[in-house]
């Protein structure tokens, strides 16, 4: 007994001294890929061009032209993260329902894997004035439409490009369903809707969180596309943090623009993380 | 805990491997010195078989590496990792290398070529005295336009670019010195101003444009006026040349009020291994047969007056591509405003493009 006893804290004694041991790569990658450069972003952002101490910068990101491109950037993030959410979340509910789920999954992966900038010089072809689209519509007898460097192609190429991300921790979630609890439902007499709204939903909302969070985020700082698809009529704040450091060589600028953005982000996390403390986030796990 | 050993011994045997492949191939890449020489210069911005005939005379191994942005070309000089021997950098980097002392002053007893240069690409107010650079290329900035794709519009001025039969039709390049210069231009203002009047005067102006724009955008563009995708573009006229090469519709004007008068330079910068082969080839490309042969190749224009004689009389004699003095005096070369100056263009540039819709 007290044998037994004094191994078990002997046992625990090295767990733990293992387990800080094990901590040390963990920490110092946060401390250096993470904490350092987000310091140093903070840090750049109280620095005008010739290198005083200010904070210009951040009277200058409240000013219209700033303020306007915040306002726009969620704008399209929200219609991006909208229009990924409404065809992902039918999607991933049919690929549950298939025999090789598996399969028709990596399917819909499989295009991510392809370079971004690969996949919308594609796009520039497929939309051009002379592309296969307009040829269909000018068959069909619609004629030929100004696709490219609209609203609409800059939302349905982000939409494309973001859709895999999103199918897949809402296919997680739905796919750990248990199906007793559907049947229970069913059984107890609600119909389709009220299981789906009152059972289904609330038990993938944790997916859907965490699609909307890799969507949104990411959609907010978006900068090849509002150029290559959009032509520069749809800028974002990425787009502007792009220019300040490329062009115009305001490092402070560029780095007051990107703390915002990285508030706006961890305002969204907290948003959509909030009540899910103590439940098993299904949809973080691959 | 034993399959966590051993994938973490295999992943370390895999970077191990990795490593040592990379520091082979990086053995072979960018280091002058001795015999080689690393010409550091635009993409498709020299004839290959130049690049070739000088091996072969001078024995000297060339490394041609290629930058797509003056800031980019000179952040790489800056840090200095590389030895580039030869860089060309457009007129206001040439300034601005020059302010932070990233250039060597040129020693023309060892480039007897330099004669081939028309004086009037010398002195330039961008490098007084040629000390630190030579001309390689120049152009202008303008209007490529396709008349079959609109109803008999042409471009004297700027101002036909606000013409309201143009809705959705007209592209320009992402840069904010050029767009924003070219509504300086048409208010009949330098395109250097820095006062701020003048350039709210101007982003007002090209607010008005709005309507008519289709799109934004960076090298695409070319590849769009060559398929018919835009009709009228404001445009570099190298780029307009390599339209014309492609889509016989295409012309290329530039207005009348005045606009953009460029030059890419040679010069050697601080990171240079290879002087003397730096020297030499500065002095090889100078060559008359050399350069016309280069002009022909990439299409922009040579200030090698020498070799003026030996390329097609039609393209010299070509007032969009070789302006004579007097239509030279409307143009005017970038200054560098300095970053703060180069901010505003952009602030107000980006004002332009918020409001596009």
């Amino acid at each position: 007994m007290m044998r037994d006893l004094k191994r078990m804290v002997r046992r625990m004694k090295t767990n733990r001294a293992s387990l800080r041991l094990s901590m040390v790569p963990y920490s110092l990658w946060i401390i250096l890929f993470v904490i350092a450069p987000i310091g140093l972003i903070v840090y750049y952002s109280f620095f005008d061009l010739s290198g005083n101490f200010t904070f210009d910068n951040y009277k200058n990101f409240f000013t219209s032209v700033y303020l306007k491109l915040t306002v726009s950037s969620f704008w399209y993030a929200f219609l991006i993260t909208f229009f990924s959410l409404l065809i992902s979340y039918p999607t991933a509910y049919f690929l549950t329902k298939l025999k090789h789920k598996q399969l028709w999954l990596l399917l819909i992966i499989i295009p991510s894997w392809i370079n971004l900038l690969l996949k919308t010089y594609a796009f520039i072809g497929l939309m051009g004035l002379y592309g296969p689209v307009n040829a269909l519509l000018e068959t069909v007898g619609i004629g030929k439409q100004q696709i490219l460097f609209t609203d609409f192609s800059f939302v349905f190429v982000s939409v494309y490009i973001f859709i895999p991300f999103m199918i897949l921790p809402i296919f997680n979630a739905l796919d750990k369903l248990n199906p007793a609890l559907i049947d229970a439902s069913r059984d107890l007499g609600a119909n389709a809707w009220t299981t789906f709204r009152r059972v289904i939903w609330p038990l993938t909302l944790n997916g859907v969180k965490s699609g909307v969070q890799v969507v949104f985020i990411p959609a907010l700082s978006l900068f090849m596309i509002t150029r290559l698809i959009a032509g520069n009529k749809v800028i974002t704040l990425g787009t502007a943090i792009e220019q300040q450091f490329l062009v115009t060589q305001n490092w402070g600028m560029g780095s007051t623009i990107a703390v915002f953005l990285i508030l706006f982000m961890v305002v969204i996390l907290l948003l959509t993380t909030a009540n899910e403390r103590g439940m098993a986030g299904s949809g973080k796990k691959r | 805990m034993k399959a966590l050993v051993r994938g973490a011994i295999l992943i370390a045997a895999t970077a191990a491997i990795l490593m040592i492949i990379n520091a082979q191939l990086a053995k072979s890449g960018a280091q002058s010195g001795g015999n080689t020489l690393t010409v550091y210069n635009w993409g498709e911005y020299i004839d290959p078989d130049l690049i070739k005939q000088f091996e072969k005379e001078t024995g000297i191994n060339v490394i041609y590496e290629t930058f797509d942005s003056n800031e980019g070309m000179m952040g790489k000089i800056e840090q200095g990792g590389t030895s580039y021997d030869i860089t060309v950098p457009s007129e206001y980097m040439v300034e601005m290398m020059r302010e932070k002392d990233l250039l060597i002053p040129l020693d023309y007893d060892k480039i007897p070529n330099i004669k081939n240069i028309d004086p009037y690409f010398r002195d330039l107010p961008f490098d007084p005295n040629s000390t630190y650079s030579i001309p390689y290329f120049w152009g202008t900035l303008g209007i490529a336009y396709n008349p079959s794709l609109l109803d008999g519009q042409t471009f004297e001025s700027w101002d036909n670019l606000w013409d309201p039969s143009l809705k959705q039709e007209a592209v320009l390049v992402d840069s904010a010195r050029e767009v924003i210069g070219m509504s300086l231009n048409s208010l009949g203002y330098s395109l250097n101003s820095t006062n701020v009047d003048e350039l709210r005067e101007a982003t007002d102006k090209l607010k008005t444009l709005s309507p008519n724009i289709k799109a934004v955008i960076g090298d695409e563009v070319t590849q769009m006026m060559m398929n018919n995708e835009a009709a009228v573009s404001l445009i570099w006229s190298g780029q307009a040349a390599d339209m014309m090469s492609e889509n016989e519709d295409i012309t290329y004007v530039v207005p009348e009020e005045g606009s953009n008068l460029w030059f890419d330079n040679i010069v050697i910068p601080k990171t240079v291994k290879n002087i003397d082969g730096a020297y030499e080839f500065i002095n090889f490309m100078l060559r008359p047969e050399v350069a016309a042969q280069n002009a022909d190749y990439v299409g922009y224009s040579t200030p090698n007056k020498e070799a003026l004689s030996l390329l097609d009389p039609e393209v010299v004699s070509d007032e969009r591509y070789y302006p004579d003095e007097e239509a030279r005096d409307h143009l005017e070369v970038y200054k560098d405003l300095g970053l703060e100056m180069l901010g505003t263009y952009n602030e107000f540039f980006l004002e332009f493009k918020m409001n596009m819709k």
